[in-house]
């Protein structure tokens, strides 16, 4: 991957000349992988039941129209039944996939906002500033991450935004790491010290020849931080320190369950299923990302 | 060797008292206090008396230095919502039950795990290998509170076999004991296959099979020593992970752990018990993490670091 041009998007059909991308092999890497493919097409159809959730049910989620049939049991009206307060639980699943897929990305993406030129920098310059990064790092592994969110949670208390925020705060060190030792890898190849014997700035440099080149790692520290901010947002919601209600979220709606577990077992057993489901399609997804795009990495 | 260790030691403390500054201040700007006239209906004179009492009227920073000073003698202070004994007692109580529950949990997931992975790398690409992959993706992927709560759906609410919750009786321990054991479970599941498929296609083994030893004593002599480095330097880190308490094993099940502790003490401000629980889970991966990096550099002579031998 000398050209530091090739866009990150796989082609469709192989070209008639000999030379393949790095991107071709990686597409046919991924296309053989049965489960990263599953995992895909399950993550789409979340996504698009995410965007068009007004079209899919008509209920909007909060509204509690159904009040005198509150905790009815799945039925051909009600596919997930109602909730203790009167609402469709379909439609509050469906509208949870929203919240909990936008957190998710948004997360990763300002963790890869933040991994890329800290990682960038440690990378490139080596010496003191690696060392402070690495000892940020090293601060973020002996602190138990869920432990610390809490009580960022606490302090803040809570809400959409404030919950990315802590998401990233903690999705970005995988990413500075995976940047970092591509970057290492990088910094002494030729073309690199060609470009700064034709006098290129170190910026520009890693702007245009040593980010470019760490496209799989981005890639891949980008989708492998999807799955744990979303577990990160259930799991304060579930405590009761993420999104507030009455906005629909899963980790709200298990920590509801539990309680009705004995008696309704639908308010348990959907978002359960929901959260389960989402994550385990995204992180099998980026699995297989990670797999097609640096094959030695795979198994670990 | 010695002065990797006490390299190590300085960086652990450094570490340490950081993240004990973060603790300390972030917790103490969190709205609001203990005697908030909401949450305690007390006259002016007494919310002063006892915030005189407590030390809560200096300013920050003598209060941190006050604090630290009362650690280096074990001395966390006294929990606000239980007064009647120090923050120390009332850990080694609700230690107990997440020592128990957790350490239990690592204790027959580790083996399970490294006999699944074993299994797996031995017979690739059969139905046992597919399993330990499945599992293993599973167990790591899946949030342990979803495990727990489809735990107690099938086994307490519809085969009504086990009871759901609480603590007390060796049998209300099984369903969070196996709710905590898969992690470790799929943890070494996976790290056993794939260091056990990096060992087999050394050369070495190639060289042990044409001396012609049996299947069964390079696997267990060879291979198994072989890949066993990344094994031992993960278990300490995750031991401390799961035996201090998994926040939602022990609110899924009711267990009065260490971390249904740290829940009430984030609700109630209860600052000398949540900063008393921070620093001490932050101490032991501190400890855990040299532990681990001391005895990777004793088990594995190519890696010692600072040369000498």
């Amino acid at each position: 991957m000398t050209t530091p041009d090739i866009a990150p998007v796989a082609p469709t059909a192989p070209q008639a000349y000999r030379q393949r991308s790095p991107m071709w092999f990686a597409w046919q890497r991924f296309s053989g992988n049965k489960a990263a493919i599953a995992a895909g097409v399950v993550l789409a159809i979340l996504i698009l039941m995410a965007i068009f959730a007004p079209l899919i049910t008509p209920v909007p989620p909060e509204a509690q129209l159904f009040l005198t049939e509150s905790l009815a049991f799945p039925s051909s009206q009600h596919w997930f039944g109602i909730d203790s307060l009167g609402r469709d639980f379909y439609t509050r699943i469906v509208y949870g996939a929203r919240i909990s897929l936008s957190i998710g990305f948004a997360a990763a993406l300002f963790s890869v906002l933040i991994g890329i030129p800290l990682g960038a920098l440690a990378g490139y310059y080596g010496g003191k500033v690696d060392w402070i990064i690495m000892r940020i790092i090293e601060l973020f592994s002996v602190v138990p991450p869920l432990l610390a969110a809490m009580l960022l949670g606490a302090v803040t208390r809570g809400g959409y935004f404030t919950i990315i925020l802590i998401a990233a705060l903690f999705g970005w060190v995988q990413v500075c790491l995976l940047v970092r030792a591509q970057v290492k890898a990088f910094r002494e190849k030729e073309f690199v010290r060609a470009a700064h014997a034709l006098g290129a700035s170190p910026w520009y440099v890693i702007r245009r020849h040593l980010i470019p080149n760490s496209i799989s790692p981005i890639i891949v520290g980008f989708v492998l931080a999807i799955p744990l901010a979303m577990m990160l947002e259930a799991s304060l919601s579930f405590l009761g320190i993420g999104v507030p209600p009455p906005t629909p979220t899963w980790g709200q709606m298990i920590n509801e369950g539990i309680d009705f577990m004995f008696f309704y077992w639908h308010l348990a057993v959907f978002p359960t299923a929901a959260l389960a489901i989402t994550v385990l399609a995204t992180t099998l997804f980026g699995d297989g990302l990670r797999d097609a795009l640096d094959p030695t990495l795979k198994g670990r | 060797m010695l002065s990797f260790i006490l390299r190590r030691l300085v960086s652990v403390a450094a570490t340490f008292i950081i993240v004990s500054l973060i603790i300390f201040f972030m917790m103490h700007s969190i709205p609001g206090g203990p005697f908030d006239a909401n949450d305690m209906p007390v006259s002016e004179a007494v919310r002063a008396k006892l915030m005189a009492n407590l030390g809560l009227d200096q300013p920050l920073y003598v209060q941190y230095f006050r604090y630290m000073w009362g650690v280096l003698h074990f001395d966390f202070g006294v929990p606000y919502q239980s007064p009647g004994e120090t923050v120390t007692q009332l850990l080694s109580r609700a230690w107990v039950p997440s020592l128990v529950l957790g350490g239990l949990g690592v204790l027959i997931g580790a083996p399970l795990g490294i006999l699944l992975g074993m299994a797996a790398a031995l017979n690739r690409n059969s139905w046992i290998d597919y399993l330990a992959s499945t599992l293993a993706t599973l167990g790591l992927t899946i949030p342990v509170f979803v495990t727990s709560m489809l735990l107690i759906l099938v086994f307490a609410v519809w085969l009504n076999w086990l009871p759901a919750s609480g603590w007390g009786k060796p049998e209300r321990w099984i369903l969070p004991i196996t709710a905590y054991a898969l992690i470790p479970l799929a943890t070494y599941a996976r790290y056993t296959r794939s260091a056990m498929l990096d060992t087999l296609n050394r050369p070495f083994v190639t060289v042990l099979r044409a001396k012609g030893l049996t299947e069964r004593r390079i696997v267990f002599q060879h291979v198994l020593r072989n890949s066993a480095i990344p094994l031992v330097t993960v278990f300490l880190p995750m031991f401390i992970g799961t035996a201090t308490g998994s926040i939602f094993v022990e609110a899924m099940f009711r267990v009065p752990g260490l971390g249904a502790y740290f829940v009430s003490s984030i609700e109630t401000r209860d600052y000398p018990l949540e900063m008393a629980l921070m620093l001490m889970i932050t101490f032991m991966y501190c400890i855990a993490y040299l532990l681990s990096d001391i005895v990777y550099a004793l088990i594995n002579p190519r890696i010692r670091v600072g040369g000498g031998q």
